[in-house]
């Protein structure tokens, strides 16, 4: 019989940056292998963006720009984004239901830095961030979209999608903590998500809108903003103003929701 | 480890209010070291809540603990490194396999890799989970879970272990092997609080007791001293015409020495003193009455807690 507590090997220290680190990459390293164990997920981060990619060139391309190879060249950017922000939505329903299951408290009992499973996670929904567009703008190749801004504005373009979707972040990390149940967090995500990216640039030229709607969607939705970006990132045309006000975006979310998302989180604790 | 080495818990005055429900109304705890210390009570009673603060989860409104000699307050991560917690809150992650939650813990309490590949391994085999290393743990039977669960709160060989109620929903084979555990944890020197609300479970593994109540303690004691303090044993007499109730209940009033109650269609007595089974059995029967059930138990958690709670508000105090 092996002893219980006998064997057990004298730890390295629990503080400092290097082993804030080390256990960020252990929190996101198990956010990552469930994946493994749930296929559900898998099928949520790779056959959701092909479905939506293939659905919407295909169906419609023709109707939309003349035909599937020209709407490509538009929409492309759109669905990325659209992907991207729903993809985000992932960061509520976990941290939901880490919390919900105790996954949390386990963690709290630990000696490891308050903050550390939070950025575990964010860390972790960056690298499938990272993946969904990889994805999708592989396949868009495949079916013949023309990367003209080159490598240089994929990277550019997957940068400010980076950017945005951390900011992006600590409204959903706010949304995981307050609403009472994981339906809630998916309804209340979606909610937002859906008129959001639909009302803007991302599938359609903002011009045939009437002109309340055009008002929006050019105006104030920053979807448009992102969108416009990534179009113009991937496709080397200049994108001046719109990276600005896609950064001014994600700086006044992070202003508004870091502070609410770290007092929902810290009251958790108390 | 200089403050309280005597007592690894030690607890004076905790109070912790969720909104409009006070949880704990003012808790006081001292677990020597090295023992088993219960702590039963009812659901609701503000177990759960005690253990939380004293595992540094959550804040105290007031009063003070230590854990280790460590303040919850202020020395919480001193506190981590050296308890290990199982309890339906603080759970492993079912999308892992056993191994992975095991490797997980042992990484983030500052193993390296291979040390905690070890150590997963050695924990898995000794609790008889290693067919199922590989298996999601949301494939586990709850007895499987449950082991787990343990498993992940000794990944760090910790000196203090807090259980919060390790068997609520285990079938009896389950719960005697994680008593086994319980019983080998302590023998290698580790101090265990554990909450329940199974007298049974209290009297089978803890050195002590606290029973809790309304946020508050309001007994403690080694078992044997609380049990007889509630009356070890109950009798419970039912006759069999309805008619003889009265007879019956004057009777085992006069032989047991302590208040007969109604219950269902019987009546109970407590009963500490061997002889007044056997006395109560010859005087039924030399007064005529036709018994229907006649038998002794232990008194279940409502009698303790009637027995407990029905005295004045002031708490009990059992000479320790």
């Amino acid at each position: 019989m092996t002893a219980l507590t006998a064997t057990v090997p004298s730890p390295a220290r629990q503080h400092g940056l290097a082993a804030n680190l080390r256990n960020i990459a252990s929190i996101a390293w198990r956010s990552l292998v469930q994946i493994k164990h749930n296929p559900m997920e898998l099928l949520d981060l790779s056959v959701q963006p092909v479905m939506f990619l293939l659905l919407f060139t295909f169906m419609f391309g023709g109707q939309m720009s003349g035909s599937p190879q020209e709407y490509l060249q538009y929409a492309l950017a759109g669905l990325i984004v659209q992907n991207s922000v729903f993809t985000a939505l992932n960061t509520a329903v976990g941290l939901h239901s880490d919390v919900a299951k105790g996954v949390y408290d386990r963690f709290r009992s630990l000696p490891i830095a308050r903050p550390v499973p939070l950025i575990g996670r964010i860390l972790a929904d960056m690298v499938k961030q990272v993946w969904a567009v990889a994805l999708m703008l592989v396949l868009g190749l495949i079916i013949g979209f023309d990367l003209n801004g080159g490598i240089g504005g994929a990277l550019a373009s997957l940068a400010l999608l980076l950017v945005f979707t951390l900011a992006m972040a600590w409204l959903n990390v706010l949304l995981g903590l307050v609403a009472g149940s994981e339906e809630k967090v998916m309804m209340f995500g979606f909610t937002i998500a859906m008129p959001l990216s639909f009302t803007s640039s991302a599938f359609v030229r903002t011009d045939t809108l009437p002109s309340a709607l055009q008002f929006w969607a050019e105006k104030i939705n920053p979807v448009t903003a992102i969108a416009d970006s990534v179009r113009g990132l991937l496709d080397g045309t200049p994108v001046g103003h719109s990276v600005i006000v896609t950064l001014v975006w994600a700086a006044g979310l992070v202003v508004v929701f870091f502070p609410l998302a770290m007092r929902a989180y810290r009251a958790k604790l108390s | 480890m200089t403050r309280h080495t005597e007592h690894a818990v030690w607890a004076e005055g905790l109070t912790k209010s969720f909104k409009e429900t006070k949880a704990l109304t003012g808790v006081d705890l001292a677990v020597r070291t090295g023992t088993v210390h219960g702590v039963l009570g009812p659901n609701g009673a503000g177990k759960t809540t005690a253990v939380r603060i004293l595992t540094t989860l959550l804040r105290a409104d007031a009063g003070r603990a230590l854990v280790g000699g460590f303040d919850v307050a202020t020395e919480s991560a001193r506190i981590r490194a050296q308890i290990g917690l199982t309890g339906q809150y603080a759970s492993v992650d079912e999308m892992l396999t056993g191994f992975e939650n095991l490797l997980l813990i042992g990484r983030l309490l500052g193993f390296t890799r291979p040390q905690a590949k070890t150590r997963a391994g050695e924990l898995l085999e000794r609790f008889d989970l290693s067919h199922a290393a590989d298996r999601a743990a949301k494939t586990f039977s709850g007895g499987m879970r449950r082991r787990l669960d343990l498993a992940a709160s000794l990944v760090g060989g910790p000196r203090i272990l807090f259980l919060d109620e390790p068997t609520t929903g285990l079938d009896p084979h389950a719960r005697n092997e994680l008593w086994a555990i319980v019983r080998e944890l302590v023998a290698e020197g580790v101090t265990v609080l554990l909450t329940t609300q199974y007298l049974e479970e209290a009297d089978q593994l803890a050195d002590e007791i606290a029973v809790i109540d309304h946020g508050r303690v309001i007994a403690t004691g080694a078992p044997e001293e609380l049990k007889s303090k509630v009356g070890g044993q109950v009798l419970y007499v039912r006759a069999e015409r309805g008619t003889d109730v009265g007879v019956v209940k004057g009777l085992l009033a006069e032989v047991a020495g302590r208040e007969v109650t109604a219950e269902g269609e019987g009546l109970t007595v407590p009963v500490t003193d061997t002889k007044v089974m056997p006395a109560a059995a010859l005087r039924l029967e030399q007064a005529g009455i036709e018994v229907a059930e006649f038998s002794l138990r232990r008194p279940s958690l409502d009698e303790v807690f009637l027995t407990l709670t029905g005295a004045p508000a002031q708490p009990v105090e059992v000479p320790a």
